[in-house]
């Protein structure tokens, strides 16, 4: 079993935004989530990714081994659990290089491997990044500041790219994109795609699954996930919008 | 949302009980019953045997402070002191005769003492160490290493008691020169009462091969500490010293209220770094140390440079504003700050430029973190006046806060009398935030190294003046002063 969540409720505050998510993804999968404003995708990634602020009140998740639930966000991070942020977050002061090296190595650690020297690591950070079409220069600057809206999301998947995670949860990373930024992240994502690698892409646009080709398309609304299908759903959505859909299942 | 949000952040901070400075040693110690008058002046100066013209010193100050009301316009809040309710001197039995002269350097120090500075890694047995020490327990000194090397490059470094009696024309020349006896409250107050320090002399054209250094350690209930260090740059010479402090875990407030005094002769430079680690006091604070400390230099000669850089990350109150007097043409200074306070501590910190002569320049950059329920100010003047011809400043203040209970403030003034002069001011807050904390740990980096991780990025520029050793030193104090589990 790679992941399985099963009857999956949470909350935030007193708000129940998840209210039954049943999804099983296996090695090697592209599983797209869709869905209109407030469906809970963004709930759905930072449940998965272990963020505090949500409550978990019922249901399970296993992901390989491990009850996901009882582990603390770094650890799941180490586990190989990844998330592309919606908005990636500034740290003023700390270098994209201090930054990675310091991340690289805690789940180095955690897999029991010695830590990766300045030297070794660079040459490993320059590699990533040349396919990234990133500056060297990213490497130096502060994490995320000053970034634009498309450097900050293809710094995240090269952050993806130097900890080659096994789940990788991509939260709305194409919003804010321009055309030329999408594809370079789309390149990105394929580049990594593997048997042993599933992803799972949350979006509100069809744009970044045309590069992508998930497996499979879930639609989720209202917490919980109302269709699943394959590409051809996305498609569908592209053309017919959730109304529809929403209109079926409320009358069920 | 907002208190939810930071709710974590606080309990990580909250763990912070890690002192590990805070034992205390027991040993016999000779100390002065509580009171202040003009008898315990007398006293002091008396069991010190200074000469006459030191004991008037003493006096005038101690009449002038009489005068004098204790000064509230700091950020920080605090009872009014009993200044009735603390003792004034307090030495270690043995530590008081080496002090007499009657002993050389370390053999005589009392076994306690030199213990307790072992366990602090303060090595005061002359040993192969790269740096000399003088080591200070409460109102003594107990210990000067290196002496004897020094003084082949006629280098004095000795206490400041040693220097009132061997070389009473040098501390005559230089005590009060540069902060008067009556230049404040608890500068009026420590040269009455002063009890020991460092005296530091280095001649003509000498570069100082070692980093000198100075550790004070309070060690009795209710003392207070009132060092007063001299330090003294001859023409063309140079010199790096280090002074680092702590204290025991005690419940009521001890005051320590220090006077350092820096000159600096043509091309000259001194500088000048400070770990300050007193203990902060518990929870809310109580029992820490009063830190009230008046550090100023002044760049006589031409060339003249001094560099304060100072690591604050103790006491109760911090009130201390290391500054340059640059009268010297083309004449330095440059202040590097970190000061962290978390729980209830309260740092009012910063520095005075007062530019003078021609050409001169000064640097401030200024880093306050604030944690906990901490209030940390930032007040410094850039003053330049009408003769300073093509002045320059340059200051930047960042703040940090940690958590949404804390404070930072910061007030620059800034006094240009010359048209020709530069001034720039660069100031920045940020927060980190819980947003940050997830976003490093979803990396796989624990909340724990991420504060680390972010705190040591903001006060890298700060950290890299300090020497190496203390570079280090400094970030393993923030990192336990943060986090606790670390140490």
């Amino acid at each position: 079993m790679f992941l399985n969540i099963e009857n999956l409720h949470a909350q935030v505050e007193d708000k129940t935004i998840l209210k039954g998510i049943n999804l099983r993804v296996n090695p090697g999968e592209v599983h797209a989530i869709m869905g209109p404003n407030g469906s809970g995708k963004s709930t759905l990634s930072s449940v998965l990714a272990g963020r505090e602020d949500y409550e978990v009140n019922a249901g399970e998740i296993r992901f390989l081994d491990h009850d996901l639930l009882e582990m603390d966000a770094d650890e799941r991070a180490q586990q190989g659990v990844f998330l592309a942020f919606q908005y990636p977050v500034e740290i003023p002061g700390v270098s994209n290089k201090l930054f990675m090296h310091t991340a690289l190595n805690a789940k180095r650690a955690a897999e029991g491997l010695p830590a990766l020297d300045m030297f070794d690591f660079e040459q490993l950070a320059l590699e990533k990044m040349k396919r990234l079409e990133m500056s060297p220069i990213m490497l130096e600057r502060s994490v995320n500041v000053g970034f634009s809206g498309g450097e900050k999301k293809r710094n995240d998947i090269f952050q993806m790219a130097m900890l080659e995670p096994k789940l990788c949860i991509m939260d709305e990373t194409d919003s804010g994109l321009d055309i030329d930024a999408l594809r370079i992240v789309a390149n990105g994502v394929n580049a990594l795609r593997s048997n042993e690698r599933s992803f799972i892409v949350v979006t509100h646009y069809q744009r970044l699954l045309d590069h992508i080709k998930p497996d499979f398309v879930h639609v989720l609304y209202d917490g919980k996930i109302i269709k699943s299908g394959g590409f051809e759903l996305a498609q569908e959505l592209e053309e017919r919008g959730y109304d529809h859909l929403i209109q079926a299942y409320e009358k069920v | 949302m907002q208190t939810t949000q930071y709710e974590e952040i606080n309990d990580i901070l909250a763990k912070n009980q890690h002192y590990k400075e805070g034992f205390h040693t027991q040993t016999l110690v000779e100390t002065f019953a509580k009171g202040l008058n003009e008898d315990v002046v007398k006293a002091i100066s008396a069991k010190k045997n200074e000469p006459q013209w030191m004991l008037d010193f003493r006096l005038k100050a101690f009449r002038h402070w009489q005068t004098m009301p204790e000064p509230h316009w700091a950020k920080a809040e605090y009872e009014p002191i009993d200044y009735q309710d603390y003792s004034y001197y307090s030495a270690p039995e043995c530590g008081s005769c080496a002090t007499d002269g009657q002993a050389e350097s370390g053999s005589a120090v009392d076994p306690e003492v030199a213990k307790a500075f072992a366990a602090l890694g303060v090595p005061i047995d002359d040993s192969d160490a790269n740096i000399a020490v003088d080591a200070i327990f409460d109102s003594v000194s107990v210990s000067t290493t290196k002496r004897d090397q020094l003084e082949k490059l006629g280098i004095i470094f000795c206490s400041f008691s040693e220097a009132v009696q061997d070389h009473p024309e040098l501390v005559q020349r230089y005590l009060g020169s540069v902060v008067p006896y009556h230049d404040n409250f608890f500068a009026a107050l420590n040269s009455a009462v002063a009890s020991d320090g460092t005296f530091v002399f280095i001649p003509e054209g000498v570069r100082c091969p070692i980093d000198l250094s100075t550790y004070f350690r309070i060690n009795e209930a209710k003392t207070g500490q009132f060092e007063r260090t001299i330090l003294i740059a001859e023409k063309g010479s140079y010199i790096s010293y280090i002074e680092g402090c702590s204290a025991p875990i005690r419940d009521t407030y001890q005051l320590h209220a220090a006077v350092v005094e820096v000159i600096v002769h043509e091309d000259a430079e001194v500088k000048y770094s400070t770990v300050q680690n007193w203990y902060p006091g518990d929870e809310d604070c109580q029992g820490g140390i009063l830190n009230f400390v008046t550090k100023r230099g002044v760049c006589e000669g031409r060339n003249a440079k001094l560099s304060w850089t100072q690591a604050e990350t103790g006491s109760a109150i911090t009130w201390k504003y290391p500054s340059c007097i640059l009268k010297g043409d083309n004449s330095i200074g440059e202040f590097y700050s970190v000061a962290l306070t978390n729980r209830r501590q309260q740092a009012d910190t910063g520095t005075k430029m007062i530019h003078i002569g021609k050409n001169t320049r000064s640097t401030i950059i200024s880093k306050g973190l604030s944690a906990g329920k901490s209030d940390n100010t930032y007040r410094g003047l850039v003053k330049i006046l009408p003769g300073a011809e093509g002045a320059r400043n340059f200051t930047q203040c960042d703040s940090m806060l940690i958590g949404n209970q804390c404070g930072a403030h910061t007030f620059p003034y800034i006094e240009v009398q010359n048209p020709t002069a530069q001034v720039e001011h660069e100031a920045t807050t940020s927060r980190i935030g819980e947003d940050q904390l997830f976003y490093c740990q979803q990396r796989g980096i624990s909340e724990q190294d991420a504060i680390s991780m972010i705190v040591n990025g903001f006060c890298k520029e700060v950290f890299k003046e300090l020497p190496l050793e203390f570079a280090q030193e400094a970030e393993e104090l923030l990192a336990i002063s943060l986090e606790g589990s670390v140490g």
